[in-house]
C-alpha cells in the first residue's frame, strides 16, 4: 500500500479515488486490491488511492500479483463514496462490483 | 444424430488432457495470460465481467437427452444452476472456475461434448437450420454436411490461427432459418436442373461493426466438394485476410475490399489445384454419415389427430400454444414443436438446470430422445406425434417452457450484454424484459404477427440487431445507456441490413419507441402484411415521422 | 538459437545473414527473400547450403521455381497468432513438392508445435528455455487428426476404413 492512502471517508468530496480491480486467476471472480497486498472480494474492504502516485503504486502491485499468477487483468477504476458505501463510477465497473442486474440473487450483491 | 466412434471419443479425450496440461502450466506460471488466452479461447473459455464463461458446442444445434442432462449437471455442480442458449446454437455457462475446467471437460467428453473452437481465431461451431431433417419444404438434410464440416474443421492444422473468427452456416430448405447470408461462409443446398443437390456458396457475410450481406461466389457446388471448396476459401483468407487491425480482419472485409468477383476467382484458382485430392468426399462416406441422420422409427399415423379439435375446444391456452408453436413436418401425424425460452419478463435464452432436466425427459418421452437449439435462443422438438401435443404442452407448462410467442415480438434475440459481457457497452437483457412486459398481451402479439426483434448490448452485434426487423443496439453515452433503433433488417433468404431510424433513446424511451413503431405499422399495414413487408413498402419515413416529429 | 529437429535439440548449421550483410567465407547461410532475389548467382556459386527466410507476408510462390537450389525455407511468425505460415508450409510441401527443411522461426510457442508439425514444418527455432520434454509433449499431445495434409499420417477417415 502506498503511504498516505486512506479509506475514502463518507462525506468526502469525490476526487480522484481509485482502486485496483482484477479477476482472480483460479476462479475468475472479481477482486480488489486491499490492504497488505491481499485481494478482497468486496469493494468496501478496499482503501482507495487519492493521488496519481498512489494509484500507480497500487497498479504496480496489481501487475506484480498478475506476474505471480494471482490475478488477471489488473486495472485502476474510479470509485466514489455514496450513502456510506463505496461505488464504482463507471457502469461497467459498477456491474463488476455487484453482479448481473437481472439476477440479483447472483454474485457479490447476493453474497454468492 | 451423429454418434462418436472410438476415434472421435479419443480425439476429444486427447484434447481434454491437453487442456488440463495447459491449465496446469497457466496456474504455475509457465504460460503467461497472453500465451494462454488463445489456448483457453480455443476450448471455449472466456474471462467475462464476473467470472470465466464457458461456451459449450452444440454441433449444428443437435443434442440428445443424455447430453442435456449432463449440461444440467455441469450447470448445477460447477456453475449457478442455469445456462444460456446463444445465437450460434451453443450453450454458455457464466460462472465457471478455471481450476474446474479439466474436470468439466472430462464430464462433457463422457457425453461427446466439448468447447473446442467455440471461440478463438479459428473455425467456430457449424450452425444449421433447426428444422433440418424434418421441415416440410426441405430440399435436403444439411446435417450430413454439417457433420463433415465439423470434423474437417476440428483442430485444422492450417486454419487454427486465422486473422479472426470464422463462422459457417448451412441450410437445406427454401426458408433460411440458419442466417446463411450473414456468415463468413453460408451454404445453401438446392437442386440443379438435373436434380442433383449442390450448394450455393456465399462468402463475406457478417454483422458487427461493419455488417455485410454475403456474396454468392458459386451458384452450384457439388456436395462432395464442400470440404475442398471451403479449404480453398479458408486458404485464400488465411493468407490475404488483414492482420493489421482486429476490426478489419474478418473475411467480409477482404471480400469487400478486393471485390467478390476477384475473391471468387482466387478461390476457384486454389480449388482447381485441390478439388480432385483427398478432400473430395467419397460417396460411401457421405452415405455412412447420412446413416446417422436417418429418420427415426416413425409410426404410420393419420395426418390429423382426430381428438385435436376437442382438446383445443377444452383448453384455450393449449389452442393458442398449438397454433403458435407448431410447424409443418414431412411425416404425416407428426409435427415440429418450438419451445420458447423467452418468457415474459425473463432473460431470453436462459434455462435452468431443472428445466434442462425436465426437458430431457420430454425429449425421451415424445421426441426419440433428441432436441435442438435454435439461433433464436429457443429449443425445438422435431418429431412429436400430434396426438402427444396435449400432454407435452401440459408438461411444458409445468416447466415454464410453454410461452406461446414463437416468431412474435416478445420472442426476441438478446445478447447477454453489460450484465455479463466484457465487451458490452450497455445492458440488453433488462430491455428485452421490459419490452416483453410491454407486449405481454397474447392477443396483441398475435395481432402484430410475425416480427423479429433483435437486440445487442454493443456494436459487436452478437444479438444480431442488424438483421432484426426491428434492431436495437445499446451504446454508452457519458456513462449512461443510449439505445439506437434500426428498422428493416431480415435474417432469412431475403436478408437485409436494418437502418438506424434517428437519434437514440434512453432505456424507457426505447420501449416507447418500439411501441410507436408497432402502432405505426398496425395503422399502415395492408392486406395482412407482416411488419417487414409494410416497412419495405413504405420505407422509414412514416416511422420517423411518428417517432421524431414534434408533437402537434 | 537452439533448434528442435527430429526430436532433438541441435545447433543450427546455418548462419543467419540479414539484409545485405557480408556472407561468411564458407558454410550454410540463411538469407532474406530480397537477398536471394538480388544475389542468387553469388549464393549458388558459394556451393554451400542456402536457406531463404520468408516474412509472413511473403508467400512461397516467390521461390517456387528455385526450390531445388534451396535447402532450407524458414517461415517467420512475427507473432504466434499470425498463422499465414501454416498455409505457406503446406503449399511448399503439397503444391511445390518441397523436400528440404521447413523451419518455424520467430514467435514459436510450444503449444503450436502439433499444428506446425502437420502443416509440414520439420524444424523449430525454440523461443524459450523450456525443457525438451515439454516441447516433445506439446508436439504430440494430439495423435488423431481429421484433416489430410502432406504428411503420411492417416486421418481418422482412413483409420476408420482399416
Amino acid at each position: 500500500m502506498g503511504a498516505g492512502a486512506n479509506p475514502v471517508m463518507d462525506g468526502e468530496t469525490v476526487g480522484m479515488h481509485q482502486v485496483v480491480i482484477a479477476n482472480r486467476l483460479t476462479d475468475g471472480i472479481v477482486v480488489f486490491l486491499g490492504r497488505d497486498r491481499r485481494w478482497v472480494e468486496r469493494l468496501d474492504d478496499c482503501p482507495a488511492a487519492e493521488t496519481s502516485e498512489e494509484a500507480d503504486a497500487l497498479l504496480a502491485l496489481g501487475v506484480e500479483a498478475e506476474n505471480n499468477q494471482e490475478v488477471v487483468g489488473p486495472e485502476l477504476i474510479e470509485v466514489q463514496v455514496r450513502d456510506g458505501g463505496v461505488e464504482a463510477v463507471k457502469m461497467r465497473e459498477a456491474m463488476r462490483t455487484k453482479g448481473p442486474s437481472i439476477r440479483t440473487d447472483l454474485g457479490k450483491q447476493a453474497g454468492n | 444424430m451423429y454418434e462418436y466412434d472410438e476415434f472421435d471419443a479419443e480425439f476429444v479425450d486427447q484434447r481434454a488432457r491437453q487442456f488440463a496440461r495447459q491449465v496446469e502450466s497457466r496456474l504455475s506460471g509457465e504460460l503467461t495470460e497472453e500465451q494462454f488466452r488463445p489456448l483457453r479461447l480455443m476450448n471455449g473459455l472466456y474471462l467475462q465481467l464476473h467470472a470465466y464463461m464457458l461456451r459449450i458446442n452444440v454441433p449444428y444445434g443437435c443434442l440428445n437427452s443424455t447430453q442435456m442432462r449432463k449440461l444440467a449437471h455441469v450447470a448445477r455442480v460447477y456453475d449457478k444452476d442455469y445456462g444460456h442458449l446463444t445465437t450460434r446454437q451453443n450453450m454458455q455457462l457464466n460462472w465457471i472456475k478455471l481450476s474446474d475446467m479439466p474436470e468439466i471437460l472430462l464430464e462433457l467428453a463422457s457425453v461427446e461434448m466439448h468447447g473446442i473452437q467455440s471461440s478463438g481465431n479459428c473455425i467456430r461451431n457449424i450452425t444449421a437450420d433447426e428444422y433440418a431433417g424434418v421441415a416440410a419444404e426441405e430440399i435436403e438434410d444439411p446435417r450430413v454436411y454439417c457433420e463433415l464440416l465439423r470434423q474437417w474443421s476440428s483442430l485444422h492444422p492450417e486454419f487454427s490461427f486465422l486473422p479472426r473468427k470464422f463462422k459457417i452456416s448451412v441450410t437445406g430448405a427454401e426458408k433460411d432459418r440458419a442466417v446463411v447470408k450473414a456468415h463468413d461462409i453460408g451454404l445453401r443446398l438446392h437442386k440443379n436442373p438435373a436434380g442433383e443437390a449442390g450448394f450455393e456458396v456465399f462468402v463475406g457475410g457478417g454483422l458487427g461493426r461493419t455488417p455485410f450481406i454475403g456474396k454468392s461466389i458459386r451458384d452450384f457446388l457439388p456436395t462432395r466438394q464442400v470440404l475442398s471448396y471451403c479449404e480453398a476459401i479458408l486458404r485464400v483468407y488465411n493468407q490475404l485476410g488483414r492482420r493489421d487491425n482486429k476490426y478489419k480482419a474478418r473475411i467480409k472485409i477482404l471480400v469487400h475490399e478486393m471485390g467478390a468477383e476477384t475473391f471468387g476467382d482466387l478461390v476457384e484458382k486454389e480449388w482447381a489445384e485441390i478439388k480432385e485430392g483427398a478432400l473430395e468426399i467419397p460417396e460411401s462416406e457421405v452415405e455412412r454419415v447420412r446413416g446417422f441422420f436417418a429418420p427415426p422409427a416413425y409410426e404410420s399415423l393419420p395426418d390429423e389427430d382426430p381428438d385435436m379439435a376437442a382438446k383445443i375446444a377444452a383448453e384455450p391456452d393449449f389452442a393458442v400454444w398449438e397454433r403458435q408453436q407448431t410447424a409443418a413436418h414431412k411425416q404425416p401425424g407428426y409435427t415440429i414443436v418450438n419451445v420458447s425460452c423467452s418468457p415474459v419478463g425473463k432473460p431470453p435464452g436462459d434455462i435452468s438446470s431443472a428445466q434442462m432436466e425436465g426437458f430431457a425427459d420430454l425429449a425421451d418421452d415424445y421426441n426419440f430422445g433428441e432436441l435442438r437449439v435454435t439461433h433464436n435462443q429457443n429449443l425445438v422438438l422435431t418429431d412429436v406425434r400430434k396426438k402427444d401435443l396435449f400432454p407435452l404442452w401440459q408438461k411444458l407448462v409445468s416447466l415454464g417452457l410453454a410461452t406461446s410467442n414463437h416468431g412474435l415480438i416478445s420472442d426476441t434475440i438478446c445478447c447477454p450484454g453489460l450484465d455479463y459481457c466484457a465487451l458490452a457497452t450497455a445492458r440488453s437483457i433488462p430491455l428485452a424484459e421490459k419490452i416483453s412486459e410491454r407486449f405481454a398481451d397474447q392477443a396483441r402479439q398475435e395481432e402484430i404477427g410475425e416480427i423479429y426483434l433483435n437486440m445487442s448490448g454493443c456494436i459487436n452485434a452478437c444479438g444480431h440487431h442488424h438483421v432484426g426487423n426491428i434492431g436495437i443496439v445499446g451504446v454508452d453515452k457519458k456513462n449512461t445507456e443510449l439505445y439506437q433503433l434500426m428498422l428493416g433488417g431480415s435474417a432469412e433468404e431475403d436478408a437485409s441490413l436494418g437502418k438506424i431510424l434517428g437519434p437514440g433513446f434512453d432505456e424507457d424511451g426505447i420501449v416507447d419507441a418500439v411501441e410507436n413503431v408497432i402502432d405505426t405499422y398496425l395503422d399502415l399495414r395492408e392486406n395482412g402484411e407482416k411488419f417487414i413487408e409494410t416497412y419495405r413498402r413504405l420505407g422509414p419515413d412514416p416511422f420517423k415521422d411518428r417517432l421524431y416529429s414534434a408533437p402537434a | 538459437m537452439p533448434l528442435l529437429k527430429n526430436a532433438e535439440v541441435i545447433e543450427d548449421p546455418y548462419t543467419r545473414v540479414p539484409g545485405d550483410d557480408a556472407l561468411p567465407a564458407e558454410g550454410a547461410v540463411l538469407v532474406d527473400l530480397a537477398r536471394w532475389e538480388s544475389d542468387r548467382e553469388a549464393l549458388i556459386a558459394r556451393d554451400s547450403a542456402i536457406g531463404v527466410r520468408l516474412e509472413s507476408s511473403q508467400a512461397p510462390a516467390a521461390i517456387a521455381d528455385d526450390l531445388d537450389q534451396i535447402a532450407l525455407v524458414a517461415l517467420d511468425f512475427p507473432a504466434f497468432t499470425d498463422g499465414r505460415a501454416y498455409s505457406y508450409a503446406r503449399l511448399l510441401r503439397e503444391r511445390h513438392g518441397y523436400r528440404g527443411e521447413v523451419r518455424a522461426v520467430g514467435d514459436v510457442a510450444l503449444e503450436q508445435l502439433h499444428f506446425m508439425d502437420r502443416a509440414g514444418f520439420d524444424a523449430f527455432e525454440l523461443g524459450s528455455d523450456q525443457p525438451l520434454e515439454d516441447w516433445l509433449t506439446a508436439q504430440s499431445d494430439m495423435k488423431l487428426w481429421y484433416q489430410p495434409t502432406g504428411d503420411e499420417r492417416p486421418t481418422v477417415s482412413q483409420l476408420r476404413r482399416r
